[in-house]
């Protein structure tokens, strides 16, 4: 992990910016990177299902602090625009976004970063809570990434009466398709998802000999890293942030 | 959108938003993590009028035992203003 110096020189560029979308389309996202030709390492953020807020652009601008190109795509964009938490609301209403938009989204995002100049070729994903579940989509349905970071996605079991057309297949079905080491953080008092659903994914993840690694953290629920939320542990939002960077040096390269 | 619980229904009436009264047409009724309430979970009721833009729509976020409340005194209201005025129809019609 990145070791600051107080005399050391830093510097970024965080804006919002337009990149291709699925089928041809141009959606708005926010990138941040670390000023300098890099080679950086990247990591696409899916947002999570509050919409695209605050916290993701922080989230986003975190990442570029700790030296990625780092990219958080609009995955609601299809929803028109507002205030972000009345653009997710109509998303609530209509049942979520289509899985199959989710993927051509990401995988378009995933090949802005890989495009860049200052790119190493290494790009990871990351997304908590709604976002989190399509990491491991994401992750399973495309080739290209090289690291995967679902925090406490809810719904990768799914039962066949959740099934809708929307969600036509239940996440864990892809496990075999898995195509890149995968990081799974967890509260052991969320229901959604709950430790019992964890376990059943670890079991088809060691059934497929896939390389991952699950943190189940006791006294946190869903959502420990939202300083700004009720469910905010310190404690464990600091471990789980430690895993994220130690896990994406890991398997990205060292960052800028 | 983490639990993927949500109820529609069409609704008449009003809401009062940022800008003033709007007509509603639609409660959506969602089990979800909250964005405000200080709960794991809550029942969100988002008032909306679906054909204008997303700014018109009244929120709520309850917990689920004061939801159920909610339903109770909605309902204890019905019964009792339905009542009164079945009450006064039958008197007139005497």
């Amino acid at each position: 992990m990145r070791n600051y110096r107080t005399d050391m020189y830093e510097g970024m560029i965080a804006e919002t910016v337009t990149v291709p979308g699925q089928n041809g389309r141009v959606i708005n996202a926010y990138f941040a990177r670390p000023l300098g030709s890099g080679p950086f390492p990247g990591v696409v953020l899916i947002h999570h299902a509050p919409g695209w807020d605050e916290w993701y652009r922080e989230t986003t601008r975190k990442f570029a602090h700790h030296g990625y190109l780092a990219i958080s795509p609009n995955i609601y964009y299809q929803f028109g625009h507002g205030a972000p938490e009345d653009i997710a609301a109509k998303v609530r209403a209509a049942g979520g976004v289509p899985d199959d938009d989710v993927v051509g989204d990401i995988a378009e995002s995933l090949g802005y970063l890989k495009s860049l100049p200052q790119s190493n070729g290494k790009v990871g994903v990351f997304g908590t809570c709604s976002g989190g579940r399509q990491v491991f989509l994401v992750a399973c349905r495309t080739k290209g990434f090289d690291a995967a970071v679902d925090c406490w996605g809810g719904r990768v079991v799914m039962s066949q009466q959740e099934l809708t057309p929307k969600y036509p297949v239940a996440p864990i079905d892809y496990t075999k398709d898995l195509s890149c080491p995968l990081l799974g953080l967890f509260g052991e008092e969320d229901q959604f998802p709950t430790p019992q659903q964890v376990a059943q994914h670890e079991q088809e993840l060691k059934k497929y000999g896939k390389t991952y690694e699950f943190h189940m953290y006791p006294k946190a629920g869903h959502g420990f890293f939202y300083y700004d939320r009720s469910g905010y542990r310190q404690e464990q939002a600091v471990d789980g942030w430690n895993k994220v960077f130690t896990f994406f040096e890991k398997y990205l390269g060292a960052p800028g | 959108m983490c639990t993927g619980i949500v109820e529609n229904t069409r609704v008449s009436g009003s809401g009062r938003g940022p800008e003033g009264w709007f007509p509603l047409n639609q409660a959506s009724v969602s089990y979800d993590h909250p964005d405000h309430t200080p709960s794991e979970r809550a029942v969100i009721i988002d008032f909306l009028n679906v054909t204008a833009g997303p700014e018109s729509r009244v929120a709520v976020e309850l917990t689920p035992e004061s939801a159920k409340n909610l339903v109770h005194a909605i309902l204890a209201s019905l019964s009792r203003g339905e009542g009164s005025e079945a009450r006064a129809r039958d008197k007139s019609s005497q």
